[in-house]
């Protein structure tokens, strides 16, 4: 009867029990896990995806929960959603679905801002080497540069699973802190004359009719130069289609609420559900978000510096400050460069302008990821 | 295929890959533009 009492009393306390002895790094995550937590609940940052993902860590933290383990739930969403990508690929119909890219199409020559803006993923695919990192998850750390969460889980799922937790946490946390990130580097790269130029009103000439056929153009086009990359230029240009179509508005409001918001919940809760302490907490994870970090600035630089040289070209009709919002983080970017912009001159408006190089970054992140992919398995490395 | 190698394919062909390829989605766009003006559209529409 004690013996059997004992043996109860046990199984109440093995959870201490193994924090104690071998737990440390589940002690630890559960921190990191509140900490996200915070972050999201008091400061704000990113809340729809730092809540799910803090709550995920903390509950696979929690010793002998066996959460994570095969039949676990939050394996069991990962495998839901997020080993066979489904989760980020549906994100990407709401991201389609709640996206004008109205203001690239009314000068898509700021499209090439897009493609700078881009930069970053290829420099710091070559800092991922130099330290090291076997060529597919260079790839996957790279990819943080894409400033695009979504991009970054579908890339990382397929081809670095192993670092899922680390990239994704980067990757959002960095889109996060982009109005940190961005001014010092404009301030740092432009004059206060360059940034005080000021751009011409952009006038309306985008028919409906244009705005209809833009995602099947994008489908057609990408999906032929990168065939591997159309899961993602399908399910952003599907949603951007039903938006502009107009006809199923139904879906539409579907894809942007319901859809991103159970998906956003889900995919949140597998990502948290792969930050165990003992798999999280290495040396790489730290390298990992160092590289992240990294890759956005010079995501940053290589827009402004790209923006400095159509600025020459054309005479000083551009200001340089809109290349910094040739990234992913819409319509984040476009804000902090508008922002910038009546720092120096009140009469500035660049919100226009920006949006349109944002929204150029948002395909641009895609068709890199797109062509990445296309050349990796044209390199028979995938 | 050592690093550099890797690292400098994907560079030179991936990023000019992406630049390409978002530079011909630009002049499509711009095509589609003249095929279809704003003025062509009803009023209201747009």
């Amino acid at each position: 009867m004690i013996d059997s009492i004992v043996a109860g009393l046990s199984g109440l306390g093995a959870g201490v029990a193994y924090l104690y002895t071998a737990g440390l790094p589940n002690a630890i995550m559960l921190i990191v896990g509140a900490v996200l937590l915070y972050l999201g609940a008091k400061k704000d940052v990113e809340p729809l995806l730092l809540i799910p993902i803090g709550f995920g860590c903390v509950l696979v933290n929690i010793p002998l929960s066996e959460l994570g383990g095969e039949g676990g739930m939050l394996k069991i969403l990962y495998n839901m959603g997020v080993a066979n990508e489904l989760f980020p690929l549906l994100i990407f119909v709401a991201i389609g679905a709640m996206t004008d890219f109205g203001p690239l199409m009314e000068n898509p020559r700021i499209l090439l801002f897009g493609a700078a803006g881009q930069f970053g993923i290829f420099l710091t695919l070559m800092v991922a080497l130099a330290l090291g990192f076997p060529a597919l998850e260079a790839v996957s750390i790279a990819i943080i540069g894409a400033c695009d969460g979504p991009t970054a889980i579908y890339v990382t799922s397929q081809y670095a699973p192993h670092l899922l937790g680390p990239v994704s946490v980067a990757a959002y946390s960095y889109m996060a802190l982009v109005p940190i990130i961005m001014p010092p580097i404009m301030r740092a790269l432009t004059t206060e004359k360059e940034r005080m130029i000021k751009m011409v009103t952009v006038k309306r000439s985008v028919s409906q009719t244009t705005k209809v056929l833009f995602p099947l153009v994008v489908i057609v086009i990408g999906g032929l130069i990168a065939p591997k990359g159309l899961p993602l230029l399908g399910t952003i240009m599907l949603g951007n289609f039903m938006r502009e179509s107009g006809v199923v508005a139904r879906l539409t409001k579907a894809s942007e609420n319901e859809i991103a918001n159970v998906v956003t919940l889900f995919l949140g809760l597998a990502i948290g559900g792969t930050m165990e302490g003992h798999a999280f907490l290495k040396p790489t994870t730290l390298a990992i978000f160092g590289m992240g970090f990294l890759a956005i600035s010079l995501d940053v630089a290589a827009g402004v510096l790209f923006g400095k040289l159509v600025c020459k070209l054309t005479g000083g009709k551009v200001n340089p400050l809109i290349g910094a919002a040739g990234i992913s983080a819409y319509p984040m970017a476009a804000r902090v460069v508008q922002h910038e912009g009546l720092k120096y001159n009140k009469k500035n408006h660049l919100l226009m302008h920006a949006a349109g190089a944002n929204t150029g970054g948002q395909i641009g992140s895609v068709i890199a990821a797109a062509v990445m992919l296309s050349v990796l398995k044209g390199m028979g490395l995938i | 295929m050592d690093n550099l190698t890797f690292g400098l394919t994907m560079m030179i062909v991936a990023g000019g890959g992406t630049f390409l390829t978002l530079w011909v989605l630009g002049l499509v766009i711009d095509l589609l533009k003249r095929l279809y003006p704003l003025s062509e559209q009803k009023p209201g529409h747009d």
